[in-house]
């Protein structure tokens, strides 16, 4: 690599992560100064001076509140990533399994949850419908993708483990998971997200019912108080949760890649 | 079916290690790959199949392998090595390396006696003499995105070999390595199996590669495949780049040639 273009990438990498912070800052700077310029009404829109502020001055309320989306969150996503593996894996082991069930599957899916989520509120006790939700929104991805990856195995491979007299379950655990991997973590990785999304959709719903106490609650229950400040708060909570369980679940990725798959590897100089 | 002349095989050799018996193979689209195929292999021959594409010789190869039926024929073991489980007759090198990426070389040369849920202890100096039998004994820790084209296909016989199969089935090895590559292995390959005492059936479609390596050269031809005719291969082991060179080797690559050409023009329309 030549020195120059070293310097270039090194430029280059600077810029990336320069740029966006600089269009955050000058970004609420002029909300900040419009907020005062206009004098707005902290109940119509308030500043990010003042937002920060709530954040500070109801950190106890608000990070209880984070606690429990992100337990169910989590609980949800674990749910997902259990469920959608082994799913996938019965399908791929049982044709008449993957038969009966993969269209409800799909029917589970393709339904919006918003309009789900009150049926599972008279059904269920309250978290137990929270956690549901996050768990039919996040599942789907796992089981198509582990699925995918499960039949994407190199025709070959498998040729030499047929020669080699290989079981079922050698096949499965030694071959087919293995190639599934990539597959089945760029499957977590949205459902991460989703997983999240079913937590609020969930607690919105529940919220309306007057009960819970999650993040997605609070921004409900702010609503009704118009306590505009506290919302603005625990959105900027919920997406900092949702970014750093993107980036968890892609650093996971990487370290489970990094020595053999295309996707993970650095680039060659 | 052409008339074979015979190979001066010796005595001892007469019977087959594994024989194909009037094989036909009719793929599921209707494609006849094979016809009246009749192929022995004797204990200690290094056979080539040389042949077009479409000729069948790799879905010969893998009926050998018991990886594709035989629509019509038999496949026959009759010598004594048939005691052996199936599993430990046959190592099979394709023609990618065709190795798990996940895995590390040593892992990846390890899998067949895993398989087989051999003991561990006695599986790590098994898998260590296969490496080191094909030079990579230092890379047993690289994963093979690591490697070049070259060691791949390394890792490859050496998993091949780490079982210590009676029959070595190599389905165009080398096809996809440069030059320079192709001759290092080719010679590399013929200590091996002069040291390793084992039979391959060498699939490729290349003249000068068959002659090279071989002791016999099965030429075959396309539409429907079977064997056209065969060459024996008489100059001596070990072979080198004096034989690469020599005019035998030229008199004998031309004869094969001519033969191919034969069988190209008798196997219909290409």
């Amino acid at each position: 690599m030549t020195p120059d273009r070293f310097t270039r990438e090194r430029r280059d990498r600077a810029l990336r992560i320069a740029l966006p912070i600089v269009v955050l800052v000058l970004g609420l700077a002029i909300w900040e100064l419009a907020v005062r310029i206009g004098n707005i009404q902290p109940y119509v829109l308030p500043g990010p001076g003042l937002i920060l502020q709530t954040l500070i001055a109801d950190w106890a309320l608000l990070s209880q509140s984070l606690l429990v989306t992100l337990a169910t969150t989590v609980e949800g996503f674990l749910l997902a990533a259990v469920g959608g593996v082994g799913l996938a894996v019965l399908f791929n082991q049982s044709r008449l399994v993957e038969y009966s069930l993969y269209p409800y599957a799909v029917i589970l899916q393709v339904t919006p949850i918003v309009a789900i989520a009150p049926l599972l509120l008279i059904y269920l006790p309250q978290p137990l419908a929270v956690l549901a939700c996050a768990w039919i929104v996040a599942f789907f991805p796992v089981l198509a993708n582990t699925t995918l990856g499960l039949n994407s195995v190199d025709r070959n491979l498998a040729d030499l483990f047929a020669l080699y007299g290989a079981s079922r379950g050698q096949i499965l655990w030694n071959l087919k998971l293995p190639s599934a991997l990539p597959y089945m973590l760029g499957g977590l990785r949205i459902a991460g997200g989703l997983s999240l999304i079913g937590a609020v959709v969930a607690e919105i719903a529940a919220g309306s019912a007057g009960a819970g106490s999650g993040l997605a609650y609070r921004i409900a229950e702010s609503g009704y108080r118009l306590n505009i400040p506290r919302m603005f708060a625990a959105l900027v909570l919920l997406s900092v949760a949702g970014i750093a369980i993107f980036y968890l679940l892609t650093l996971v990725n990487y370290l489970a890649l990094r020595r053999w798959h295309e996707s993970a590897l650095e680039q060659d100089q | 079916m052409q008339s074979i002349p015979m190979p001066p095989a010796t005595a001892s050799h007469s019977t087959p290690l594994v024989a194909l018996r009037d094989v036909d193979k009719t793929f599921a689209n209707g494609t006849l790959a094979l016809q009246g195929l009749d192929l022995a292999v004797r204990e200690g021959e290094f056979v080539s199949l040389l042949g077009p594409s479409g000729c069948g010789k790799s879905t010969a190869l893998r009926i050998i392998a018991g990886l594709s039926e035989a629509t019509r024929g038999a496949v026959e073991w009759p010598a004594a090595k048939t005691e052996l489980a199936k599993e430990n007759r046959i190592g099979f090198v394709f023609q990618e390396p065709t190795l798990m990426p996940w895995a590390s070389v040593a892992n990846n040369v390890l899998l067949p006696l895993r398989l087989q849920a051999a003991a561990a202890d006695e599986s790590a100096a098994r898998v260590e003499a296969a490496l080191g039998r094909v030079g990579l004994e230092k890379f047993s820790r690289a994963y093979p995105r690591e490697l070049s084209g070259g060691m791949r296909m390394r890792v490859s016989i050496a998993r091949a070999l780490v079982t210590e199969p009676a029959l070595l089935l190599m389905d165009e090895p080398f096809a996809a390595l440069d030059e320079i590559t192709r001759f290092k292995l080719n010679n590399d390959l013929l200590q091996l199996w002069q040291a390793v005492c084992t039979t391959v059936v060498f699939v490729t479609h290349s003249v000068f590669e068959s002659v090279y390596l071989s002791s016999r050269v099965v030429v075959m031809a396309a539409r429907p495949g079977r064997v056209f005719t065969e060459l024996a291969i008489d100059a001596p082991y070990p072979r080198d780049q004096n034989f690469r060179t020599s005019a035998e080797y030229a008199a004998l690559c031309r004869r094969a040639s001519d033969a191919l050409a034969q069988g190209m023009a008798a196997g219909g329309e290409p």
